[in-house]
């Protein structure tokens, strides 16, 4: 006999997870800073906020649920990234930059 | 006697004379206490909220409260001709020389309790900062100037979570709608003219809290209606003294723990 609590099939009591990317500043992109607990979007935003915005590190904050995120899985690491590692023509590395040309 | 030390004793209990420098000291001293003893209610909440988001919620606000508190604090010790300190004023006084209200020194209790103080008196603060922004005294001005985004942002907190409870399942309804009710007595207080507020407002440097209540009432009023809940009609008695030093049964225990450290070690430093 399992104790109540434990029975199987409970709904899930904690809030669900929500991954959370902060922009810097204008101009910077949005990246990702880790993830939180949020009942709803409007809240997961605000506890992005207070979580990962305590030291003034951005002016724009993004929220998607974890369960959204389609990600690539280990398996296909190989097949995915490996074949690039050969192709030094795809890096801009065979041009010569005029010397007074700045932010290139 | 002069007629300045008649009017002291009328000001203030305690016996602080009633020039303009001495009101606005007395008027940070009860702003400052307000923040201050929020801010330690809200500091015991770090590990007891639902999830760890929440604790850090509560801890930023508690912090922001201390921020306001700190500012306020040194500005009345310096105002009062006393020379006390921020730590002087917030861990040697007695529980009788506190001039918050009694809302913020409540015990916690469960979490609807404290979204429903939160609600009160973040709906006060941001009226009373956006008051004081113009305030006389540059220090509370600029304090207000300040605090007046924090506690916006307390009150947003505050009301996306009664929204939520009050319109969420039947127990949470349940509950919230108990929250205001235990809450309502400790309003009436925040928006009394007490004879401090009266004379600061008069002196250009403070606000008079019953001009802040139309505002706040309208804001909580809309929440509460939102969250399908009622606001208790009116409530059989009314807390009061905190203004004057009379406080309710939970302050000493407060004290007694915001105080013993810095009592049991006098002048001890990191």
């Amino acid at each position: 006999m399992s104790t109540p609590a434990l029975k199987g099939n409970s709904p899930e009591r904690s809030w669900p997870l929500w991954e959370v990317f902060v922009r810097g500043k204008r101009g910077l992109s949005h990246v990702h800073v880790g993830s939180l607990h949020a009942p709803d979007a409007e809240m997961a935003l605000r506890n992005g906020r207070d979580v990962y915005t305590r030291r003034q590190e951005g002016v724009s904050l993004w929220v998607v649920r974890s369960t959204d995120i389609t990600a690539s899985s280990p398996d296909e690491r190989d097949s995915f990234f490996d074949p690039a590692a050969d192709k030094v023509y795809r890096h801009p590395t065979f041009y010569d930059v005029p010397e007074d040309i700045e932010y290139l | 006697m002069n007629e300045n030390a008649i009017d002291a004793t009328a000001i203030d209990p305690m016996g602080i004379s009633s020039s303009a420098t001495s009101v606005a000291a007395a008027y940070c001293l009860q702003l400052g206490d307000d923040a201050l003893i929020y801010a330690q209610r809200l500091g015991e909440w770090i590990s007891r909220a639902p999830q760890i988001e929440e604790d850090m919620a509560l801890g930023n606000v508690g912090l922001d409260l201390l921020g306001q508190a700190r500012v306020l604090l040194t500005r009345a010790g310096e105002l009062d001709g006393t020379g006390r300190s921020e730590d002087d004023l917030a861990y040697l006084r007695d529980e009788r020389e506190f001039h918050n209200v009694h809302l913020v020194e409540q015990e916690r209790s469960d979490f609807g309790f404290e979204m429903a103080r939160m609600l009160w008196f973040s709906a006060y603060q941001c009226e009373l900062y956006a008051a004081l922004a113009t305030s006389s005294d540059e220090t509370i001005a600029g304090v207000a100037a300040k605090a007046v985004k924090e506690v916006d942002y307390h009150r947003d907190h505050a009301s996306q979570w009664v929204l939520r409870l009050g319109d969420g399942t039947s127990a949470s309804h349940a509950r919230m709608q108990e929250s205001l009710e235990r809450v309502a007595p400790h309003v009436a207080e925040l928006f009394e003219d007490d004879s401090v507020s009266v004379a600061a407002a008069e002196a250009g440097v403070g606000t008079l809290p019953s001009s802040l209540w139309d505002s706040a009432f309208g804001h909580v009023s809309r929440v509460v209606a939102q969250a399908t809940l009622t606001l208790p009609a009116g409530s059989t008695w009314h807390s009061r003294g905190g203004r004057n030093g009379i406080h309710s049964r939970p302050m000493g225990y407060l004290l007694a723990e915001m105080q013993h450290i810095a009592r049991s070690h006098p002048g001890a430093t990191w």
